[in-house]
């Protein structure tokens, strides 16, 4: 990355000249950098400042006392369960929240690579077509495909439990089926700190909806990039369809999926929409994730000293996740370095 | 990492199409052709399914009760009538409110196109002091969900009046909270396609006696069409479909609602009997500016997204 804006300044020159350069850049950065001096820097030191005191809704009034300071209380409340929000469990959350952005991202891009390798085979037809119906889900709202799959799991009105009377209760003369999928109050699954409600099934389904098309398209632009040849030559050499998948596409795939699946559990980890609309983060708070209980804390609580210092805590992790996925990723990748 | 893959991608460009052309299709057996069409079938079912639903209720006359058929009996426009003059409780036009979204839209496109890319090309063809640590900078902050700092953005621009006028209660201060999201990644979005215009063409114009701000202007802008499009579509889409930000900030003032607030009125985890056809209507109003947009630009969405990596 480094290597392009490297090249400028060879052979080395002066220290007049190189200063000269370093000005210039500033002048070219100056409006992004002032602008986000004043929008994101400052607010986010504001925000280290304000989680070292008790900051709410009184303090909000213009001329309002500033807010007294109250040390690391605002951390110790987050971590001993105490923020006002009910059925709130940090551990759980956390838990459920990592296990929600791996387990989509997993997902989405083996049926993404799949599809891809479908919509890829030599001679099959309407390929253009198949490939402009399934970006769809692409070009809508995350907002609106979580408010529709959430009346989609309506327990009367949604197409899910109607689906299922019209074909499996009509065929068995079965009564109304009316699972509701999103308030299912038994959890699933409980190991340890981890509880899978029914709603994350809901969730997952639309969210598998929603992302693996995506992935489909980056691995598409992976595949059409494979040299013919390779294939030829594994052919000559005797190898099948799967052996050819295995020794040329796969290793192939790996240097464009494996960024972009980082970028996906990023993404999927801070997935406001879905937990929001479809679950509600229900039911008893077991689909909340990171990102809602922030929103919450400060839109529902206005608790903006306890807010600050959670933002901090998930800063944290993410720095953290990603360090760790960037370190998986560069272990496992066999080339392209 | 990005030279080779463009020089393996026109490789390939040839070779397949002779070969389609030398029979491909010969290549599958009509029994494997039929089932793959089948799967491809199969597919698109799941993908269309929701949104064909989604159609279907917003014609139904009956609003809440059971739909038992895809196009509904006596379907009509009613829901979409009722939308249109009056989607919420509040008495605001779905106009007023599509306005609104338009203004946070244009204004977030804007500014983190504008502002962003005479950074990005700072970052891609300078070298001077500091930049390694900016560059981690502005990565480190595009991490950062929006919701993590809408606390303190909140209560800094409350702070800002002028008489009647308070930024943390505008559209304006909206834009301004979103457009410190979409700028660092508009930054390294379109950092990563200004990487890929080759140095000759700019060296071609110094040698002619340009200053940097002149091969900036003629010579990379005009070059980078494809990621200031897609960039300003992605600040387009974040603005228009903008919740959370716009929630805190003008939920108090139904002039200032946009479409998000108003969607979330309608179903939000409170609103216990939602009116569904009315609902669904609101849906693919909301919903169809984007797919159009997205639908024309398609082509250039996946060279002009560099974000994730996808182009190194």
């Amino acid at each position: 990355m480094t290597a392009v804006a490297a090249g400028v300044a060879t052979p080395r020159r002066s220290w007049r000249q190189r200063s000269q350069n370093t000005r210039t850049a500033y002048l070219f950065l100056l409006p992004a950098l002032l602008v986000m001096a004043i929008i994101t820097f400052y607010p986010l030191v504001f925000q280290i400042y304000i989680s070292f005191t008790s900051f709410d809704l009184k303090n909000l009034r213009p001329g309002a006392p500033a807010a007294p300071f109250v040390g690391t209380e605002n951390f110790f409340r987050i971590l001993d369960n105490n923020i006002v929000i009910p059925n709130f469990d940090f551990i759980r959350v956390l838990t459920f929240n990592l296990f929600w952005a791996f387990t989509n991202v997993v997902i989405h891009v083996v049926i993404g690579v799949a599809i891809a390798l479908v919509l890829n085979v030599n001679g099959l037809r309407f390929k253009r077509f198949w490939r402009a119906v399934y970006i769809l889900p692409i070009a809508i709202p995350p907002i609106i495909v979580a408010a529709v799959w959430r009346n989609m799991f309506d327990p009367q009105f949604g197409a899910v439990n109607q689906a299922i009377n019209g074909t499996i209760g009509v065929l068995f003369k079965l009564p109304p089926f009316t699972l509701d999928w999103l308030n299912e109050p038994n959890p699933i699954l409980t190991a340890g700190p981890l509880v899978l409600p029914l709603a994350y099934f809901a969730l997952l389904a639309a969210n598998i909806w929603l992302g693996w098309p995506l992935n489909s398209v980056v691995a598409t632009g992976a595949l059409q990039s494979i040299p013919q040849d390779l294939y030829e030559a594994a052919e000559m050499d005797g190898a099948g369809y799967w052996q050819r998948l295995k020794t040329v596409t796969l290793p192939f795939l790996r240097p464009a999926m494996l960024p972009f699946a980082i970028y996906g559990f990023v993404v999927t980890f801070n997935l406001f929409t879905l937990s929001y609309f479809m679950s509600g983060g229900g039911p008893f708070g077991q689909t909340e994730l990171l990102v809602t209980i922030s929103y919450r804390l400060v839109q529902e609580q206005h608790l903006f000293g306890v807010a600050a210092a959670f933002a901090i805590f998930q800063f944290v992790i993410l720095l953290v996740v990603t360090l760790i996925t960037n370190k998986l990723g560069r272990a496992t990748a066999s080339f392209d370095a | 990492m990005t030279a080779p893959r463009v020089v393996l991608a026109t490789n390939v460009k040839v070779k397949p199409i002779s070969q389609a052309r030398t029979g491909g299709g010969r290549r599958l057996k009509p029994a494997n052709q039929i089932l793959l069409q089948l799967a491809c079938i199969a597919i698109a079912a799941t993908v269309l399914f929701p949104i064909v639903w989604i159609v279907g209720m917003s014609l139904d006359p009956r609003n809440i009760s059971r739909p038992d058929s895809l196009i509904p009996p006596g379907a009509n426009l009613d829901a979409y009538a009722r939308v249109i003059a009056r989607p919420t409780l509040n008495p605001v036009s779905f106009i007023q409110l599509a306005l609104n979204s338009l203004t946070l839209a244009v204004l977030i496109s804007v500014l983190s196109v504008g502002l962003g890319v005479m950074a990005a090309y700072a970052f891609s063809r300078m070298k001077f002091r500091g930049r390694e640590f900016m560059m981690l900078l502005i990565l480190a902050v595009l991490m950062l969900p929006a919701v993590a700092t809408v606390g303190s953005l909140y209560i800094n621009l409350n702070r800002i009046s002028f008489g009647n006028f308070r930024l943390g209660g505008s559209l304006l201060g909206v834009a301004l909270a979103v457009t410190s999201t979409q700028l660092p990644f508009a930054i390294w979005n379109m950092k990563g396609y200004l990487d890929t215009i080759p140095k000759e063409l700019e060296e071609a114009a110094v040698v002619d006696g340009a200053t940097k701000f002149q091969t900036f202007v003629r010579v990379i802008l005009p070059l980078s069409t494809p990621v200031l499009a897609v960039t300003a579509l992605f600040g387009f889409i974040a603005g228009w479909t903008e919740f959370i930000l716009a929630q805190v900030f003008v939920v108090g003032d139904p002039s200032q609602w946009t479409l998000a607030i108003a969607l979330n009125a309608l179903v939000g985890q409170y609103a216990g009997s939602t009116p569904w056809s009315t609902f669904a209507a609101f849906a693919v109003l909301f919903a169809l500016p984007v797919m159009i947009v997205y639908l024309l630009l398609q082509r250039w969405i996946v060279s002009g997204l560099t974000v994730g990596g996808v182009k190194g």
